[in-house]
């Protein structure tokens, strides 16, 4: 049972990291993000489980984790509007000015 | 009782002073430069005088004073000052003609904007002319050796604004360098030699002039040798006298001071110093005497061809050193000394004629000059005094030096007697050349206007003129006061009736010839070289030695020195240039790394961590 939630968990974040690294849409890159931690929370909750230790830890540290994201897509999503105001722009690559 | 030769350190001290103070006024100040220029060269010459004086007494004991100026281990290296009847000679020598040679810059360089820098540089020089002849080892002697060679480069170079004073300094710097190596080199070899590693005279003597045994007389040659090396440098000897007759481009007084009085000597005093090592060497001493006669006659050759007034006398400064040289060689190092002593007068008074010459109609060609005898009478007359000092003509000061060498040379050599009558008869023969073209005759080009030069430059040369005259004195045939003096030891006079004939027979004959070619007016150099035309342009040309030399040396070291610029451009610059370009290539690359797109640092990161999981994996699989 472990190995498929793991797996599950795996693809999702590989397609996460692929939407993260790749997409030139800021929004799209927020929710590949998203889509990271959840994998990870995915895999939290699958050891808590189905582990060596089965224990309520991972569910505890995995609801702590959605807190967390919650609160990092409110800033970034701030951030996100706070920059295209400025710039008038949500594409990744055109926020490059830390290169001057 | 020798106070003066126990305080005699101070001497070059005041020429030092007079320098420093000079270097800090710069070029302003220009009365006063002179002033404290004459006046630096007066104390010494004071100071100098009375050291002689205290030297006069009978017994006088030499002095000497060192201490321990560098100690490494149980060896300590002493330097120190030393008086002895040669030194304070040689001192008094210096310090007159350099006092003299300053009154004299003070009209003859009045006009120049670098009067102040020109006596600071005298002064620098006195310091450190003075400073080698007080040398009690061959270390300071050394040292002050180039220092006096810095000095001599400075003031050829006086005028640097014109091309040819600025090459012949390079020339006279670079050509006694060679001879500066060969004294290096003897001073390294004599340092493994020694006992002690000593290099004082004092040792120098002991070991080479008693006992020998310690030192094997294949080292004494080459030590010998490699001194003569030096001197050969310094005192322009033949094959390396080609910078002293290019020296003239310095100002007229300097040609008189470094290169006719004192500087060109110091490679006659190094020998007579170290002359010890020369008479325990037969070969040396024989290739001294050959290479002084053959330079006395070749340069007295070319001297009768030239036609530059200051060149003239330069060839004839060279062939003068070659008589001194022939003395040495001959063993007779008193005799050497004692025709430094005449020659330093005579020739310094000759330069310094010349340059109220030159001075009076601004050139220095002698075809251009004529008839100035009439209009200078006191530079003519103590001119003609310097002349007949120099071809022999007794009772002049030259005719008794030149005949205590002749007589050295008549006992032991016939051939190098010969060799040096006939250079007596050469010399005699340009100096009547000199004196008719430019002095009597009709009135040349140049010498329209020329007037009498203003009495600071006349007097120092009627004091020369009187010194030429009577120096001869304090050494004459049957007496041999002065070589005794000098060598401790009780000389039997060595008066030779027909060394005497001989030697007034080939002055008389010289200016005789000279005076049947040239005293007509008629004959010009041109006609003599229609005569026989080979000759005269051979010597006219100095027998094509700085030709030979530009062919030989100048061109092929060119190529040489154009090889190793090339290597340094292309292979040393290359390496250089390479990783100068792998460094900025290696920023570039960073640069496009470095794009500020997060996303791009983002895929480096993962790709790193793949890279550390698949060697984690790997090796877990491996092992």
């Amino acid at each position: 049972m472990l190995s498929s939630y793991l797996t599950l968990a795996a693809i999702l974040f590989c397609i996460g990291l692929y939407g993260t690294l790749a997409k030139r849409n800021a929004i799209i890159v927020l929710l590949s993000l998203e889509l990271m931690l959840n994998a990870v929370n995915l895999n939290l909750i699958a050891f808590s489980k189905y582990g060596a230790i089965p224990s309520l830890t991972g569910q505890l540290f995995s609801i702590f984790t959605i807190t967390v994201a919650a609160a990092e897509a409110a800033i970034a999503v701030a951030i996100l509007i706070a920059l295209f105001r400025a710039r008038g722009t949500v594409l990744v690559d055109a926020f490059n000015r830390m290169r001057r | 009782m020798d106070f003066f030769a126990k305080i005699a350190w101070i001497i070059p001290l005041v020429p030092l002073i007079s320098f420093l103070v000079l270097m800090t006024l710069g070029r302003g100040f220009r009365k006063a430069g002179v002033w404290i220029g004459s006046i630096g060269a007066l104390g010494a010459f004071v100071l100098s005088l009375l050291v002689l004086t205290e030297r006069l007494k009978p017994h006088a004991v030499d002095y000497s004073y060192n201490f321990s100026w560098i100690s490494i281990g149980e060896y300590s290296l002493r330097i120190g000052f030393e008086i002895t009847n040669l030194t304070a000679l040689m001192l008094v020598v210096v310090t007159l003609v350099g006092l003299l040679v300053n009154i004299y810059s003070a009209g003859y360089m009045a006009s120049d904007e670098r009067i102040t820098v020109f006596y600071s540089y005298v002064s620098l020089f006195t310091f450190s002319m003075l400073g080698l002849v007080l040398s009690d080892n061959l270390l300071s002697f050394y040292l002050f050796w180039e220092l006096v060679g810095v000095c001599s480069f400075l003031l050829v170079g006086f005028w640097y604004a014109r091309p040819a004073a600025r090459a012949a300094a390079k020339k006279a710097f670079i050509v006694t360098r060679i001879g500066d190596a060969g004294l290096l080199l003897a001073i390294l070899v004599l340092f493994w030699n020694m006992p002690g590693h000593a290099l004082d005279f004092t040792m120098i003597e002991s070991v080479f002039g008693g006992q020998g045994g310690v030192i094997t007389s294949g080292i004494t040659t080459l030590i010998a040798l490699l001194l003569f090396l030096g001197a050969v440098g310094k005192s322009g000897q033949f094959p390396l006298h080609v910078w002293l007759p290019d020296a003239m481009e310095g100002p007229t007084p300097i040609s008189a001071l470094i290169h006719a009085a004192t500087m060109v000597a110091a490679g006659v005093f190094l020998i007579a110093r170290t002359f010890p090592i020369f008479e325990a060497s037969p070969a040396a001493m024989e290739t001294v005497a050959y290479v002084g006669a053959f330079t006395a006659i070749f340069a007295a050759v070319i001297a009768l061809a030239q036609n530059d007034l200051k060149r003239i006398l330069a060839y004839s400064t060279i062939s003068q050193l070659g008589y001194m040289m022939l003395a040495l060689g001959l063993g007779a190092m008193t005799g050497a000394i004692f025709h430094l002593f005449t020659h330093a007068f005579f020739k310094a008074l000759l330069f310094l004629a010349a340059g109220s010459v030159i001075h009076a109609v601004h050139t220095g060609d002698i075809r251009e000059m004529g008839g100035i005898g009439s209009r200078m009478r006191i530079t003519a007359w103590t001119f003609a005094i310097g002349a007949l000092a120099l071809a022999g003509i007794p009772p002049l000061s030259g005719f008794w030096s030149k005949d205590a060498i002749l007589t050295a040379a008549l006992t032991q050599n016939p051939l190098l007697f010969t060799v040096g009558l006939l250079t007596g008869f050469c010399t005699a023969l340009y100096m009547t050349r000199l004196f008719v073209l430019v002095f009597l005759g009709k009135s040349g080009s140049a010498a329209a206007h020329a007037k009498e030069s203003p009495r600071v430059m006349t007097i120092p040369l009627i004091m020369l003129a009187v010194f030429a005259a009577v120096a001869g004195f304090v050494d004459l045939p049957w007496s041999g006061w002065l070589s005794t003096w000098l060598s401790d030891e009780v000389i039997t006079p060595h008066a030779s009736i027909v060394v005497i004939v001989l030697s007034i027979a080939a002055g008389v004959l010289g200016i005789g010839t000279g005076w049947l070619l040239y005293g007509r007016g008629k004959t010009t150099s041109r006609s003599i070289a229609n005569w026989m035309p080979g000759l005269v342009k051979v010597a006219e040309r100095k027998f094509y030695i700085d030709e030979l030399y530009e062919i030989l040396f100048v061109k092929s070291l060119r190529v040489v020195g154009i090889c190793l610029a090339a290597i340094d451009t292309y292979i040393i610059g290359g390496v250089v240039k390479l990783t100068g370009a792998a460094a900025s290539a290696a920023g570039r690359l960073g640069l496009r790394l470095q794009n500020g797109q997060v996303q791009t640092y983002g895929v480096a990161a993962v790709l790193g961590v793949v890279a550390i999981a698949l060697v984690v994996i790997g090796r877990r699989m491996l092992s």
